[in-house]
């Protein structure tokens, strides 16, 4: 078996792979990965932007299966099959069933893998190339490889190499009190400009529709979302686009403005990477090359999946959940495994922002649930940074925005994940734990049946009983009652009871005790 | 406690103890234990089945020895030693696990050994044993917990489970995890403590995610901490990357706790100048414990908190004497001393003190669930003895279980009262009760304890130990190998221990008698870690760590871990995860404490708890009677609407017998370590009881 990319997607197949059949009697596995380092982890490049962690923290982790029986030390489990990284395929021979890699090795396969994964679009924009192109600065980063080598001060953010180069970027425009331009309100560009923000980097967002996230957030959200990023240092044009790069002086934009900047984060979208499917003729989608549900191309011996295939692509769990449903019908554990589809869900990722968008939330036909249509709930506290909206049909939640509602996020996402009902609660759904806790009631709104002691099993109302025969101070009580004798928790509770007791039954409080 | 026979009829009354682990306090467990002793139900004489279908008849003690080790010494002649089993308990002394152990291996020549713990602290023990190189509960005394800044229960209930211990927490300052909201988790609530709810069988994802918060938060950088990792661990880089997967998002997705809730508890944690992270059967209890528990061990270690004063990292046991029991050769795959049982010195240490040949003392047998799995087939045993146990109703899967010991050919318990496993038995021992025999116990700290017997067995009934002796001595072993006396046994388990990583050598008994805290191991009475001063002074070991691990390098190992499922998940047929768990008024399978007015009164029947909307929509109200149904079998039990209830998860108590025992459902699937069972995590189904068509599982 043949894997082309070591990408987070490429890697994780392996490691599913290699955890279903750790000493390698079925699946002989090879990789073959154009970036040195293989398999980091994209999701985590915001993190290494803002120095939260390191390069090693985004690459692999430790290969092999952690539950044999034997202590999964590092180092311990070897991998098995030739790993073949640093080099890149140039074409496919499906009738030969060979791969022909760059550095001219032919490499026989019984199944390949496709894991190409994706690569940034970059918009028709003046000024964002060498004008020579070709000189081939180590630090080049990716895309450029149709459309020439980028400008020193211009990045796309998809590799390793890409955050090594915004990295520099942004040092340099520290160092020289300058700012650095964003283009692309999305979740990328947002993400990027916020770890940026939290190293001390002055960052501008630049988005041509009118609200951020326009691809997951209605206007009010979108307008909520602004606010909060201003607030935490990060500036935003907004509704105008931009028109041309220049090298030293900023980002020209279409309202006739310049926004000053040293230098320039394009973050305008990612399209699937089929170069090497359509040289060898495989069926491609418009979101990818084409596959069924068990990820097999229109070549049965290929597969492909992750973001250079027609199937959920863009976010990390998808490719990850195919990883498993591919490695397991690969190494005969599940023949019938099938990807049925990952719930979307968007969670940005930005600190001191608590945004989730899932499903479908652009609803506005506010119809009562009676008439078959959508239920939409929604709040909005602008004040605080807050908004809410759900859609459900039915009792399925089938799309939602929640930003600064933390609590409520983390319920409903595994609610849509799983399809399954929602609470008859709905405005508790909405809030999540928002809502004030029950509120600690005095004794005398305590019904005769509360359990003031768990670990005696002792009511409020057999406390009563107790007072009422004679035991009135919280000791006696305890002595007869055994209140307040287990973990103790109870004494205040019980010391109350017996206050509110001796003042609302003053002519029983001084009756003398029984003998 | 204390307990003072009342001079006329001796009837005993029970007095909480001020004890530095439960500072005075007693639950209704403790205040009722006396009432057991005196109740009618107690068996006082042997009973015999005559035949399988025969009912069990009274017979003399002679008789029933007699008939028991003819029985095993005809299998044995026949079928081999390994035909017969011994299937022990966390609650029995330390004398007398120590004196089962020896009785399989020394007079039953059997590797078929294994105990009730197995399911309890395995899986702790296990991740213990890999990242300290010993395990013991508590390395600290609970006092220790008094001063700690923030403490993380996970799976942990003590506010059912151990009462007294909450006096110890500032509940302000817990942050408790456990699916359901827990009198522990609503302490903490109500106080401005922390609770995270994960979906069951996801605790290892969120410790995971924790530990990827501390790091990218910058809590672990402090120039402490990182001397911490660099000094005392190794194997930190590997975890590092464990963790760096696990980013708050996608931690939130898995386990349903917000990325929120899980920045302000790593905050809390990281903050605290002294902090300790504790699990309990919650996180133990999966075909993953050992996994699990062992991220949070990493956490724990990240931290620094083990081995630092102050700090550190322990785990909550369950039974009465759920960590003497686990020391002294009640294990499968253990000797006395906590040795491993395939270690050439420890076997031939213990060789000498048996005065037996090396190669005489057999090998690892079964775990506990294999071993009852075994019983009556074709390669497995054909007769058990079981001692202090009651594995129809607490064992996973229990249906498989009374199944499995219907199908021996001879089944010997010993017990006070008829439980459900008495009920399959071929002989019926009577014993005493723990207020009727001495011994000693160590408790979760590591603290040995002398117990003393408040009064005499009642007429007819001997003690665990005087029917190992009787059954010994028919066996053709010598009385003085297996005396019936506590002292002589516990002289030698002092031996048998020394030089082992428990090691009692220096647990003198005088030490005991005037209650001096005396912590393992404790190599003499004046060894390691003494302090100077009177016998109030701490002995042995009471803070274990504080200089090195007990591994060879001295270092505590991170431990890479990666999250898996559970072995059974949700599905269309059995759409709800439940959990099984305690409740305070019972002690493991119920067969004492339903015995018990108060706590029959108190908590009389099976119940399941539900959210309401998930109730509902399977048509039942609150208090009706609710079928619960698993693969395994099917459970009856009392609807209890829960509002705090995840919707996808339903819980049951596992104290109660027949249509009520929560054990059908679990599911056994083991820990490939520690050989747990699944206990935590089943998929099920809830219909109203009266619905048609009842599908049994098997």
């Amino acid at each position: 078996m043949v894997v082309v990319g070591n990408g987070m997607v490429g890697s994780r197949l392996s490691e599913e792979v290699l955890r279903r059949d750790p000493l390698g009697a079925r699946v002989r596995l090879t990789v073959v990965g154009a970036e040195p380092v293989g398999g980091y982890n994209r999701v985590l490049l915001p993190g290494l932007l803002c120095g939260a962690l390191t390069e090693d923290d985004v690459a692999p982790g430790p290969l092999g299966p952690s539950h044999l029986p034997d202590p999964p030390v590092a180092g311990e489990i070897s991998v098995h099959g030739p790993f073949s990284t640093g080099s890149t395929v140039t074409a496919v021979d499906r009738a030969a069933r060979t791969v022909l890699l760059a550095d001219g090795r032919r490499l026989p396969y019984d199944r390949l893998v496709l894991a190409t994964g994706a690569r940034a679009v970059l918009p028709p924009l003046p000024g964002l190339h060498l004008d020579a192109p070709g000189t081939g600065a180590d630090d080049a980063p990716t895309a450029p490889t149709r459309t020439g080598a980028l400008a020193h001060d211009v990045t796309v953010l998809r590799t390793l190499a890409d955050a090594r180069r915004l990295l520099a970027l942004a040092h340099q425009a520290c160092a020289r009190g300058a700012r650095i331009a964003v283009l692309g309100g999305g979740v990328l560009g947002l993400e990027a400009a916020r770890a940026l923000a939290a190293r001390g980097v002055a960052v501008t967002v630049v988005h041509a529709t009118p609200h951020l996230m326009d691809q997951q957030l209605d206007p009010q959200a979108g307008r909520i979302l602004s606010r909060a990023l201003r607030r935490l240092g990060i500036e935003q044009r907004l509704g105008t686009a931009a028109v041309r790069w220049e090298a030293g002086v900023g980002l020209h934009l279409a309202d006739g403005t310049v926004l000053p900047a040293a230098g320039l984060l394009l973050c305008t979208g990612a399209r699937a990477e089929t170069t090497l499917a359509e040289t060898c003729g495989l069926a491609v989608g418009p979101g990818g090359i084409a596959v069924d549900e068990a990820l097999t191309t229109s070549d049965p011996a290929i597969h492909a999946l992750g973001d250079c295939a027609d199937a959920d692509p863009g976010l990390v769990q998808p490719g990850w959940e195919q990883a498993a449903v591919l490695a397991a019908r690969l190494t005969g554990e599940n023949d019938t495994a099938r990807y049925l589809g990952t719930p979307r869900v968007t969670r940005l990722k930005a600190a001191g922002i608590e945004l989730t968008c899932l499903g479908d939330p652009f609803v506005e036909d506010e119809g009562t649930a009676d008439d078959g249509g959508p239920e939409v709930l929604r709040i909005e506290d602008p004040a605080r940074d807050r908004y809410a909206k759900l859609v459900l049909h039915g009792d399925r939640v089938t799309g939602a925005i929640l930003l600064g509602v933390p609590d409520a996020a983390a319920g409903l996402v595994q609610l849509y994940d799983r399809g399954a009902p929602a609470p008859s609660d709905r405005l508790a759904l909405l809030l999540g734990r928002a809502l004030p806790p029950e509120t600690a009631d005095g004794p005398e709104a305590m019904p005769d049946r509360a359990m003031v002691c768990r670990c005696n099993s002792v009511t409020k109302g057999v406390l009563r009983s107790a007072w009422h025969e004679g035991a009135h101070t919280p000791q006696e009580l305890a002595a007869t009652t055994r209140a307040a004798t287990g973990c103790g928790g109870c004494r205040t509770t019980v010391e109350k009871l017996a206050a509110w007791l001796a003042e609302t039954a003053p002519e029983v409080g001084r009756t003398p005790r029984p003998p | 406690m204390f307990l003072t026979p009342a001079p006329d009829t001796g009837q005993l009354t029970v007095a909480p103890r001020d004890f530095p682990t439960n500072r005075g306090g007693l639950c209704q467990k403790g205040w009722t234990s006396a009432e057991l002793l005196t109740s009618p139900e107690r068996l006082t004489t042997p009973l015999i089945r005559d035949g399988k279908d025969a009912p069990l008849r009274e017979a003399g003690w002679d008789e029933a020895l007699a008939h028991v080790t003819r029985r095993f010494a005809e299998l044995r002649a026949t079928r081999g030693p390994d035909s017969v089993a011994v299937f022990g308990s966390g609650g029995l002394t330390n004398e007398k696990a120590y004196a089962l152990g020896k009785f399989a291996r020394v007079a039953l020549g059997t590797s078929q050994i294994d105990y009730n713990g197995r399911f309890c602290m395995s899986s702790a023990a296990a991740a213990g044993n890999r990242a300290f190189g010993l395990d013991r509960g508590l390395p600290f005394p609970a006092t220790d917990l008094d001063d700690s800044e923030a403490v993380v229960l996970v799976g942990a209930n003590p506010a059912e489970t151990m009462p007294p211990l909450m006096g110890h927490f500032d509940p302000a300052r817990l942050i408790v995890v456990d699916p359901r909201r827990t009198a522990t988790a609503q302490t903490a609530l109500d106080a401005g403590g922390l609770h995270l709810a994960p979906t069951p069988g996801t605790d290892l994802a969120l410790a995971l995610g924790l530990l990827h918060v501390a790091l990218v938060e910058g809590h672990l950088d402090t120039p402490g901490r990182v001397a911490y990792r660099r000094d005392r661990t190794t194997g930190w880089e590997a975890v590092r990357k464990c963790a760096a997967r696990w980013w708050p998002e996608r931690t939130e997705r898995l386990t349903g706790v917000a990325a929120a809730d899980l920045r302000r508890a790593a905050a809390v944690l990281a903050g605290a100048r002294r902090a300790h992270i504790l699990t309990g059967r919650g996180a133990e209890q999966h075909s993953k414990g050992v996994d699990t528990v062992a991220a949070w061990i990493d956490l724990a270690l990240a931290l620094g908190l083990p081995g630092t004063p102050g700090s550190g990292y322990g785990c909550l046991t369950g039974q009465g004497n759920g960590q003497g029991g686990r020391e002294h050769g009640q294990k499968s795959d253990q000797l006395p001393g906590y040795r491993h049982i395939e270690d050439r010195a420890g076997r031939e240490h213990l060789a000498r003190v048996w005065g037996v040949r090396e190669e005489e003392i057999p090998g690892a047998g079964r775990s506990a669930w294999e071993l009852l799995d075994a019983l009556g087939t074709q390669d497995g045993p054909a007769a058990l003895l079981v001692m202090g146990s009651n594995p129809a109703v607490s064992a996973p899967r229990s249906r498989r279980v009374i199944e499995r010991l219907r199908g021996l050919d001879f089944l010997v318990v010993a017990d006070f009262v008829r439980s459900e496993t008495t009920e399959l038995a071929d002989v019926v021992l009577p014993v005493a009760m723990w207020a009727e025999e001495s011994g000693t116990m160590t408790n979760l700290e590591g603290r040995v304890l002398r117990r003393r017997a408040a009064k005499a067995p009642p007429p007819g009934v001997r003690t665990d130990l005087e029917v190992l002796h009787g059954l010994a001595v028919r066996l053709g072993r010598s009385g003085e190998e297996f005396p019936p006396d506590p002292a002589p046994v516990f002289a030698e388990l002092r031996r048998a221990s020394a030089g082992g990583v428990a090691d009692y050598a220096g647990v003198e008994p005088r030490l005991l008698d005037d209650d001096a805290p005396v912590y393992w191991p404790a190599r003499s009475a004046t060894g390691a870690g003494t302090r100077p001063g009177g016998p109030a002074a701490a002995l042995g070991t009471p803070r274990l760590f504080l200089d090195r691990f007990a591994h060879a390098d001295g270092r505590a190992r991170f431990l890479p871990v990666e999250y898996r499922e559970a072995a059974e998940l949700p599905d269309a047929e059995h759409p709800l995860y439940a959990t099984t768990g305690r409740q305070l008024e019972h002690y493991q399978s119920g067969a004492q404490t339903r015995r018990v007015p108060a706590l029959r009164a108190a908590a009389p029947q099976a119940y399941v708890e539900v959210h309401p909307d998930t109730a509902r929509r399977a048509g039942l109200a609150d208090g009706e009677e609710a079928r619960v149904v698993s693969r395994r079998g099917t459970v009856l039990a009392r609807t209890r609407y829960v509002a705090s209830m995840r919707p996808d998860t339903v819980f049951l108590p596992f104290h109660f017998p027949g249509t009520g025992a929560a054990n059908v459902l679990t599911n056994p699937a083991l820990d490939p370590v520690s050989r747990m069972p699944e206990f935590k995590v089943s998929a099920v189904r809830l219909e109203r009881a009266d619905a048609n068509a009842p599908k049994e599982g098997e």
